[in-house]
């Protein structure tokens, strides 16, 4: 590990660590992780993009935490120090939230709360944090932060778009005037299960263009 | 009640902790690959769900809740500890898991053989913090519509995870396409099996 001492703060290892859980290593679709939070804020796209971002911030700061401590944490009790890093930051974030934007911490309601159990945080903390130095921590945090949220910004967007008729609460479809020529909202669009499904085909979508990424069974 | 009874229903069936919240969701998608051990990890949680869910509902009604501390005088009226919410409940739940594992490893080794790996995953699902959590929010009047609601959800996680695992079982006799195989279809399964399950919407005793 200490020969990544004089390394350039952006070589090229430590930039894979910001884009491949944009796509390859991507937590949701890849790593099967933090499905529980995604599909349930993305009925809108504003509460998807609050989500999307305290996710980071979260998982960001508490990479670069516990990356920090990592040497200090026995191991016997390593979760425990885990979940408190984690849940005293999500205070933090919801209470910043309550404070500056309090519709969509309504709208998140228990789902702000249930970032602590978020398994994105967890696997990483483990999976990464607890093996690596800080700044590839937070890099690594800020890129599966990212990769989670762009997956809810597309159901999101698709949702809004299809269930609403709205993009980011703008009219779209009305100002296309596509209502008087007998367009109708997919209402089946706004419900729980259809998140399950455009989850389903976006996996469908990227393994379909990507095949070393299809299971084999 | 008739009150219970329809709490119980309703958090099994309507409002289904994996079709209706996705709580729970990546321990569902992980474990559902056999019928046998998702029924242990669906037992693991309900029982689980049945400690913690009362146990929060008392710290929150005498501890966090604005004006719960007044039994320790009248001093303590103002306090109001609710921000200390997600910190307190997780801490409860992990230390109830621990407490339910060395339980049942003191009493029960066959019971704790076949649960024994789930009990530690089970402090980081999401559908126990989230139980907690919605009886938060909804308010609900005393211990025992908690517990209902706690078993209840439980319940409801358990029934969704074994017939997701009975489909996978069967599936692998399917074609299914190539990129689709796996965590894909699995999705799309799970919303096949939500949108069953909102027949169930409005159901009231």
């Amino acid at each position: 590990m200490n020969n990544q001492e004089k390394e350039p703060l952006f070589s090229a290892k430590n930039f894979n660590l910001l884009t491949a859980p944009l796509n390859k290593n991507n937590p949701i679709t890849i790593q099967v992780l933090g499905i529980c939070s995604a599909l349930a804020v993305t009925v809108k796209l504003k509460p998807a993009l609050v989500m999307a971002l305290s996710v980071t911030i979260v998982i960001a700061v508490s990479n670069v935490v516990v990356a920090a401590l990592r040497q200090y944490i026995p191991d016997r009790i390593r979760i425990i120090v885990q979940l408190v890093v984690i849940a005293t930051l999500v205070i933090l974030v919801d209470q910043i939230l309550k404070a500056y934007a309090f519709d969509v911490s309504k709208q998140l309601s228990v789902f702000v709360g249930l970032i602590i159990t978020n398994c994105i945080i967890m696997g990483r903390l483990e999976a990464f944090a607890m093996a690596n130095k800080p700044w590839q921590s937070f890099l690594d945090g800020v890129g599966n932060g990212a990769g989670y949220g762009i997956i809810l910004i597309i159901v999101a967007f698709l949702r809004e778009l299809l269930g609403s008729g709205t993009i980011y609460g703008y009219p779209v479809i009305e100002k296309l005037g596509l209502y008087s020529i007998g367009y109708e909202n997919n209402g089946m669009m706004i419900l729980p299960p259809m998140a399950l499904i455009v989850v389903g085909l976006i996996i469908w979508a990227q393994r379909g263009r990507d095949k070393s990424l299809i299971e084999n069974k | 009640m008739e009150n219970l009874l329809n709490i119980f229903i309703k958090s099994i069936f309507v409002e289904n902790m994996v079709f209706a919240f996705f709580l729970g969701m990546c321990s569902y998608l992980a474990v559902s690959k056999t019928v046998k051990t998702s029924i242990g990890l669906g037992i693991a949680v309900v029982f689980v769900l049945l400690i913690t869910v009362p146990v929060n509902f008392l710290i929150e009604k005498f501890i966090l809740k604005k004006g719960a501390l007044i039994w320790l005088g009248q001093g303590f009226a103002d306090v109001d500890l609710s921000f200390l919410t997600f910190i307190v409940f997780i801490a409860t739940i992990a230390a109830m898991v621990q407490l339910v594992e060395m339980i049942i490893e003191k009493f029960s080794p066959a019971l704790y053989n076949s649960l024994g790996i789930f009990l530690p995953l089970i402090a980081v699902n999401c559908a126990i913090l989230g139980a907690s959590l919605f009886m938060q929010e909804r308010e609900y009047a005393n211990i025992a519509e908690a517990t209902v609601f706690g078993i209840g959800s439980g319940i409801g996680w358990l029934l969704a995870i074994v017939g997701i695992a009975a489909i996978r079982e069967k599936l692998q006799y399917s074609n299914v396409p190539d990129p689709l195989k796996g965590l894909g279809i699995t999705f799309i399964l799970t919303g096949l099996m939500a949108i069953a399950f909102m027949g169930f919407m409005g159901i009231k005793i």
